[in-house]
């Protein structure tokens, strides 16, 4: 009986859960390979609508639109750079969540990478002159040590010298 | 003693750099200050369309009042404004008293494109508010909308005497707009074939 209720709450959900998805997946390909490029496409177009969405999570009326246009011309034989050329005519780069490389998108496509080069020079430059700076100054103590011991080796013998003279004219 | 001036002045080289390199993020940020600074006023919603200078692009698309009649981009003619409008958008019945207004005035013709509407409440919303249209397109799918670079509604078109597009406005139409925008655009190349030539080299 346990069973019985339990098979039959699965064969429900699982009735339930079918609904749901035939709901959100309108588009069917009899081609797999087709079917991918029409997910990666619909995932890197952007809803012109709804900003911050691509065209895969929006159900914007324009994105839906949108949508049934990329199928159509993927069915019809369109490549992905004519189906975004196209759309590209009429929204602008704006469409494309992939900006095309020119002058006016120079700082978003190399801008991090010339803060990156920027930061190990930087670096670099940092590094090389703490050594530098290090090795003068040890060399600069050793010649001055040096000097001193030498230096405190003579001021001894005089005053040995001098106290071994006054004793000497004592006696 | 002039070994110990040189010590100095070139420690004072390398303490002027090492306030450059202070200064350094200062100045990156006064950069990126101005940068983003440029950008705030700016409102993101608001594409720029793709369609200045272009002409009208083609179209068969049926007239909302008679569904058996077809008609085609040659039967529109600059100077002209095309209004896209929408039973289901709510700015566009704050807009309408303002577009009776400016037809009524004779003072610019107004083309409807009834965007992606049921005919039924295109028309109730037209016999209810006033037909301020020469004439009214029925867009029932919207590819005429995408074929405009439309991506929602009120969006107002300004079409030149030579039935280029030469303006969209993104947003309700008003006296405001109609003055210091929507005009002087839709007349600039009637004063004088100087300016004309100008004004496309500036834009």
């Amino acid at each position: 009986m346990n069973r019985l209720i339990k098979s039959s709450i699965l064969l429900w959900a699982s009735i339930f859960i079918s609904l749901v998805s035939a709901e959100i997946t309108i588009y069917e390909f009899d081609d797999p390979e087709l079917e991918l490029r029409f997910n990666n496409l619909s995932q890197e177009l952007r809803c012109p609508k709804c900003q911050n969405n691509n065209l895969a999570d929006s159900d914007a009326p324009l994105a839906v639109d949108l949508k049934d246009i990329v199928y159509e011309k993927m069915n019809q034989g369109q490549s992905d750079e004519q189906i975004v050329g196209f759309l590209k005519e009429r929204y602008g780069d704006f469409i494309t969540y992939r900006p095309p490389v020119k002058p006016s998108t120079w700082l978003i496509w190399f801008g991090p990478f010339v803060l990156l080069l920027g930061g190990f020079v930087i670096i670099l430059r940092f590094v090389s002159n703490r050594k530098e700076s290090t090795i003068v100054k040890a060399e600069v103590a050793e010649t001055s040590s040096a000097d001193l011991i030498s230096q405190w080796a003579e001021e001894a013998e005089s005053e040995v010298d001098s106290i071994r003279d006054s004793e000497n004219q004592k006696n | 003693m002039s070994e110990s001036g040189q010590d100095n002045s070139s420690q004072n080289k390398s303490d002027q750099n090492r306030q450059l390199l202070f200064l350094l993020p200062l100045l990156l940020f006064v950069a990126m200050a101005v940068l983003l600074a440029t950008g705030l006023g700016k409102d993101p919603t608001e594409l720029d369309s793709q369609l200045i200078g272009k002409s009208i692009p083609g179209f068969q698309k049926t007239l909302l009042f008679s569904p058996n009649k077809t008609i085609s981009e040659k039967e529109l003619q600059g100077p002209a404004l095309i209004n896209v409008f929408a039973s289901w958008c709510p700015a566009c019945y704050t807009e309408h008293p303002y577009l009776m207004q400016l037809a009524q005035s004779k003072a610019v013709k107004i083309y409807g494109l009834n965007y992606k509407d049921k005919r039924d409440k295109g028309q109730k919303f037209v016999n209810d508010l006033g037909n301020p249209y020469d004439l009214i397109l029925f867009d029932d799918n919207g590819r005429l909308g995408i074929d405009m670079g439309v991506y929602g509604a009120p969006e107002t078109f300004v079409i030149n005497s030579d039935n280029q597009i030469v303006y969209r406005h993104v947003g309700i139409v008003n006296l405001d707009v109609w003055q210091n925008i929507l005009r002087p655009r839709m007349f600039a190349n009637q004063e004088g074939s100087a300016s004309k030539s100008t004004g496309q080299a500036a834009k």
